[in-house]
């Protein structure tokens, strides 16, 4: 396989047609926030899985998608945000079309919690915005809105609050949307992975 | 003259001045009190403020002088009087009393006060020194060794202790020799990973990029853990000096102390000993007279543990959120503003000018071969003498609880030491002669963080341990990477259920899979450590997860929900009503026979009629599992408790 110097293991695989799960990863982004820990790999030679993400490819690097170790911390990563997320799929805008039902499809993981204890609040849906709107309660936290909007559509208008279990992706102030300085050009919503920023129906 | 010989020059006559000022001091009385935190909280400042009302009232020729702490909390306040023509004494738990009666007794007539006092500095032939204690035995003081001894806020006080003298060894060295020294001696960085000192510096030093920072990571944030606040608190040139040296051996000008802001006092003895190392020229451009300039500037952390992890640390000094980054690239390549940056703790930079001065042979001379040196212990919870402790590497555990501490508090046996905070484990009492260092710790699934050192005994529930510092862990998650932010929180609220008496079976097996999962899967140090409590308190007391939820019991009863309180009939007095007299929610009875006896639905669980209860009858006890009403009276149900 090959790739350019200095690509990182993620892209490179999934440029050649081998899915890694993955919802942080954006090409684009000049440091990989590293995030969501789905995208664990195992190298020959290293001792640890390592996320593919973070990892830039090397001439003759061996390569294990698939690994007992491997699926074991997909599977427990893959439930961890599950548990903290809103699983209604038939209600939801990215239904067919969500990056948590695809990694469900591509490793074989059910789409309800078995083994761990729900951890939602119930928090409202922000509405404000015309064209689309925003359900912390669907977040998984991946940051990939708040890195567009901060360094493609540079506008600033949202970013990490609070921190730990607590932490959300919130307008300055946590005010809705609507009142901060978002310009609702929707770039924050096309990278969205899953259902927590969704386009209105028209 | 060559620039080595101006070096040596300028550091001596640095030397001389301090020499004669301190030397001064030894010709009148001297009286230090310790006031760092530690003294002050237990009021080391109405102490201060008496010496100074009584000294000066009475037109005494005597100096009063602020110093830090000498590491022997349970004592504090801590005093120690040098009046010539007696051996320096050291005197404990001193109150204002003690304060006014050792002006007149001891200042102004000459009689010691023999029985206040703890332990006189130096060998005599009147009165026990510190090193002819158990304690003193087995401790090998080499950065603390001038805490508490020295005034921190007065730079010649450091100076006339050898103090700076490896920075003019080192400045008349070639970087490369003072490195090699370094790498020489093994240090292993004291910030609990153990990573060696010496390759992150060469690290750092061989990587391209002319301009380089230099951290010391002063974000002390364990609860337990308390030595670094100490080291700046009583001795801060000591870590100035290692830092500047680091600065040096890798060619930064521009360091940092990444310092809490819960440390007032530390931040400001820094920022004077900052100022006097600056007006002597150890500091600032061609510092000694050397071309070698450099300079440092304090920054104050808002108290986020996870700040501790270097990478965040990075992230907070440049004005980010304190949120970890993956590694590498490791700040020796690109760290600070993606600048060659070396990170260093309290610890580690205060061995530094010990190294230089005494040389890399001295270092391995103490300590085990892979671990040199000496080890500081926050010695805490059930232990007779609590405090910072210095001791050489491999010791074991049984001299640090028993020689050292003094063993448990009320000669209660020994259950576990928790060793190295919300990072570390707890380990039974088989690995009590276990030789401490980084490696052995590791092996025994625990590590040696911070410093923490926790004693257990019987009262101490494990699952109750575990739960506290995931607790802990979990607050102080930054929230960036899956397994930590929900990880941790899906461990706590397993183990709340389990202390709380709604364990399921399956839960211990759960438990273990996740930590190990949370372990590799995390970002950050933070979530990679913070499974350890769970690790190991299931690798060593499975047995108390499994009385927890097969049986409804805790073993140590300490777990609310699984304890009830109840009145022994036979040892009860009959007569004496304390136990009624100390209840806040009346839900203690006298009987028809007299005999007092517990509303279990009223009981808060409060402990107070377990304290209040005179020793001679001991009459309330706790049991678990807890008594159920289940109508009949209470000692029916004790006595089939007891059956």
């Amino acid at each position: 396989m090959r790739a350019p110097e200095g690509e990182k293991l993620l892209w490179v695989a999934l440029d050649n047609g081998i899915y890694i799960p993955h919802l942080c990863g954006l090409r684009e982004a000049e440091r990989p926030a590293a995030s969501c820990r789905l995208c664990f790999v195992e190298v020959e030679g290293l001792p640890n899985p390592v996320t593919a993400c973070t990892l830039p490819v090397s001439e003759g690097m061996l390569v294990h998608t698939r690994t007992p170790r491997v699926d074991r911390l997909v599977r427990t990563g893959f439930e961890l945000l599950l548990s903290n997320h809103r699983l209604r799929c038939g209600k939801c805008e990215k239904n067919k079309n969500c990056e948590l039902q695809k990694i469900a499809r591509e490793r074989g993981l059910k789409l309800r919690l078995s083994r761990l204890r729900p951890l939602i609040s119930e928090v409202p849906v922000d509405e404000s915005p015309k064209t689309f709107k925003y359900d912390p309660g669907r977040c998984v936290l991946c940051g990939r809105c708040v890195w567009v909007d901060h360094h493609q559509a540079k506008v600033g208008a949202i970013g990490f609050i609070r921190r730990g279990i607590s932490r959300k992706i919130a307008a300055f102030g946590d005010v809705p949307l609507a009142e901060s300085r978002c310009t609702e050009c929707g770039e924050c919503v096309k990278v969205c992975p899953v259902g927590a920023l969704a386009f209105k129906e028209k | 003259m060559s620039a080595t010989g101006t070096i040596i020059q300028a550091y001596e006559s640095l030397k001389k001045a301090a020499v004669i000022k301190v030397e001064a001091l030894k010709q009148k009385p001297l009286v230090l009190v310790g006031t760092a935190t530690c003294g002050r909280a237990a009021g080391a400042l109405n102490v201060l403020q008496t010496f100074r009302d009584e000294i000066s009232c009475r037109s005494l020729d005597v100096e009063v002088k602020e110093v830090g702490c000498i590491g022997h909390c349970y004592a504090e306040p801590v005093v120690i009087i040098a009046k010539p023509g007696f051996p320096a004494l050291c005197y404990g738990s001193v109150d204002e009393g003690m304060a006014g009666r050792l002006v007149t007794d001891f200042l102004i007539n000459d009689d010691p006060c023999y029985e206040f006092a703890m332990a006189a500095l130096e060998p005599n032939d009147q009165f026990p020194t510190f090193a002819d204690f158990p304690r003193g035995v087995y401790e090998k003081k080499i950065i603390l060794a001038d805490c508490g001894l020295i005034d921190p806020e007065d730079i010649d006080h450091y100076i006339a202790h050898d103090g700076y003298a490896a920075l003019a060894k080192a400045l008349s060295m070639d970087p490369a020799e003072v490195l090699e020294e370094i790498k020489n001696s093994k240090l292993r960085g004291r910030g609990g990973a153990g990573f060696p000192t010496g390759l992150k510096w060469e690290a750092c030093r061989n990587a391209s990029g002319d301009q380089k920072y230099v951290i010391c990571n002063a974000d002390e944030g364990d609860p337990g853990a308390f030595m670094d606040r100490a080291i700046l608190e009583s001795n801060p040139h000591q870590v100035l000096e290692g830092l500047i040296i680091a600065a040096y051996t890798v060619g930064a000008e521009q360091g940092y102390i990444y310092v809490r802001a819960e440390y007032p006092l530390a931040v400001t003895r820094i920022r004077t000993a900052l100022e006097q190392a600056r007006e002597r020229h150890l500091l600032g451009e061609s510092i000694l007279g050397s071309n070698f300039n450099f300079d440092i500037k304090i920054f104050q952390g808002s108290g986020a543990f996870v700040c501790g992890e270097e990478t965040a640390l990075i992230a907070s000094i440049e004005g980010f959120a304190g949120v970890p980054n993956h590694r590498p690239p490791y700040p020796a390549h690109a760290g600070l503003h993606s600048k060659p940056t070396v990170i260093n703790n309290v610890k580690t930079l205060s061995y530094v000018p010990h190294i230089i001065r005494n040389g890399s042979d001295w270092f391995k001379s103490i300590g085990t071969p892979d671990s040199p040196g000496t080890a500081v212990f926050a010695l805490a919870g059930k232990v007779v003498s609590t405090g910072l402790a210095e001791v050489p590497m491999g010791t074991t555990l049984r001299t640090l609880v028993y020689d050292v501490g003094n063993g448990i508090k009320e000669d209660k046996p020994f259950k576990a030491v928790q060793i190295g905070g919300p990072s570390g484990g707890c380990l039974p009492e088989s690995a009590l002669d276990l030789p401490i260092d980084f490696d052995s710790l590791q092996q025994a699934g625990a590590m040696m963080g911070s410093g923490g050192l926790v004693v257990l005994d019987e009262d101490d529930c494990m699952v109750e341990i575990a739960r506290f510092f995931l607790d802990f862990t979990q607050k102080e998650s930054c929230g960036k990477c899956t397994f930590c932010r929900l990880g941790t929180k899906q461990m706590l609220d397993i183990l709340t259920e389990i202390t709380e008496g709604r364990g399921k079976p399956e839960d211990i097996d759960l438990l273990w899979e996740l930590a190990e999962d949370i372990k590799a899967g995390s970002l950050c140090g933070l979530g990679k450590t913070a499974p350890n409590p769970v690790l190991t308190t299931i690798r060593y007391f499975r047995h108390e997860y499994e009385a927890h939820i097969q049986e409804g019991r805790c073993p140590a009863l300490m777990c609310k929900e699984l304890i009830s309180y109840a009145i022994i009939p036979e040892k009860c007095s009959k007569l004496c009503n304390v136990c009624i007299g100390s209840c806040p929610v009346e839900a203690i009875y006298t009987r028809d026979d007299m005999l007092k006896a517990i509303y279990l639905d009223k009981c808060v669980k409060c402990n107070s009629c377990m304290v209040a209860c005179p020793p001679q009858y001991k009459a309330v006890v706790k049991v678990s599992p807890p008594i159920v009403e289940r109508g009949g009276s209470q000692d029916e149900q004790l006595s089939n408790h007891n059956n």
